[in-house]
């Protein structure tokens, strides 16, 4: 009997490992699954390489992640945000790296992962720094820059209902990184405001097929957590 | 200058704003001429920004601004954003810029500072695949030192991607790596324009 759905974020986020790749899901705080991380920092995995568009802001959610000491490498686009004070402070004491990745090619990146596909060549980053080091070819005229995939241990996504199959349908643009990170990681842990029947997804509108989900939990009425960084709520999580 | 971006808007383009300065754009578009925004976020059919109290987090643009959704729009993931972008699909891209060089090579991500906490997002990959990129900027920096030159010093964000330059003095084209005025501002001359510019332009 096929049922992913689990009873709580403590249990979705059990086994996370020290080390592990983990992806989260999220642009800025639309589509962060505020929940599922503040139970990781419960949980306490450390040394985690993060996959995710920004670092977080304020103290909560992916900020709470790093200020807790359990990040040493982030994979992103934007690790500034207008309220970002955790990220900019560690990383100028280097004690995280970074490794900066244009926002196009991290979602490739991540959906090549999911597809089976090692790398690709991209038109992006040609000529800029962030080309450095990597292999250059032309096609057609024009150069491309190779990019390998990347795959993760864990992905930690937010959507908006979810049956237990593990089919997805995601809230406007909190879709964002959530489909291709459910692609890419071994076990891919959901937070779904609402789990349904099955059925109640019609199959046209399925947008993560439950192929790539491995738990979903509900989590009803989660925090907006555009409002937790603007109040400046701090997570330090439930010691344990 | 955002106005004089519009003007260059044509009906039924499908259109890319960057954050700040491009973004008033859209407030310029003339009656009658449908355009379709796209916010590599995951929407095409951006709306206006969002009225206070009608707000909602997860409806949000490229600067994480709450913005809504014309009737029409749709919702996708990054991955299908970028295809629209890298693959050629979005007509015009409006950006900011920090320096653009006489070639239409354009820098706008980094200043090369090392204190700075470095930051890309999707400015590389909308002038690698947009068929057309428009930058709008002052002419010149805080400090009068011309924004168009003959190399950029600070960190490219691509090579020979910038089709037009709008100004705050001038609308300057790039075409085969050498720059054409276009149209001078009310008062500004060709003589001034150019003192004012590191670049060579052609009138």
């Amino acid at each position: 009997m096929i049922n992913k759905i689990v009873n709580s974020a403590k249990e979705a986020v059990a086994g996370i490992f020290d080390g592990a790749t983990v992806m989260i899901s999220g642009f800025g705080e639309a589509g962060s699954p505020v929940e599922l991380i503040h139970a990781l920092v419960d949980q306490g995995a450390k040394d985690l390489t993060v996959v995710s568009n920004n670092a977080g802001s304020g103290h909560v959610g992916l900020a709470a992640l790093i200020e807790n000491r359990q990040v040493k490498k982030i994979l992103c686009s934007f690790p500034r945000t207008a309220i970002s004070v955790v990220f900019p402070e560690l990383y100028r004491a280097g004690e995280i790296e970074l490794e900066l990745v244009p926002q196009g090619t991290l979602a490739e990146r991540i959906r090549a992962g999911g597809a089976g596909v090692p790398a690709f060549y991209s038109p992006t980053t040609v000529n800029t720094p962030l080309a450095e080091g990597k292999e250059i070819r032309e096609f057609n005229g024009r150069q491309y820059v190779m990019e390998e995939a990347i795959h993760a241990d864990f992905a930690l996504v937010k959507c908006s209902a979810a049956d237990k199959y593990g089919n997805l349908i995601y809230n406007k643009t909190a879709r964002n990184f959530g489909p291709v990170m459910c692609m890419a990681a071994k076990t891919t842990i959901v937070q779904a405001k609402q789990v349904v029947e099955l059925g109640s997804i019609d199959p046209e509108h399925v947008v993560t097929p439950g192929i790539f989900v491995h738990r979903v939990v509900e989590i009803s009425n989660p925090a907006d957590e555009s409002k937790l960084v603007a109040e400046n709520v701090k997570y330090h999580g439930i010691r344990q | 200058m955002a106005q004089k971006v519009a003007m260059d808007i044509y009906d039924g383009a499908y259109v890319n704003l960057g954050i700040g300065i491009p973004e008033m754009v859209a407030g310029f578009i003339p009656e009658g001429r449908e355009v379709i925004y796209h916010t590599e976020n995951g929407l095409l059919g951006m709306g206006h920004v969002a009225e206070i109290g009608g707000e909602d987090p997860e409806l949000v643009n490229a600067g994480k601004k709450y913005v809504t959704a014309i009737p029409g729009a749709a919702y996708f993931h990054h991955a299908d954003s970028f295809a629209m972008i890298r693959g050629g699909h979005i007509d015009i891209c409006v950006l900011g810029a920090y320096q653009v060089s006489e070639e239409g090579d354009l820098a706008n991500w980094s200043t090369g500072n090392p204190n700075d906490i470095p930051a890309v997002g999707g400015a590389m990959d909308l002038v690698a695949g947009v068929k057309t990129i428009f930058v709008i900027t002052k002419h010149t920096t805080k400090t009068g030192e011309s924004k168009i030159v003959k190399q950029c010093t600070y960190p490219l964000t691509g090579k020979n991607v910038v089709s037009r330059i709008y100004t705050n003095y001038a609308i300057i084209d790039v075409r085969d790596k050498q720059l054409y005025v276009r149209e001078l501002a009310p008062g500004v001359s060709f003589e001034f324009l150019q003192k004012h510019t590191e670049a060579t332009l052609n009138q």
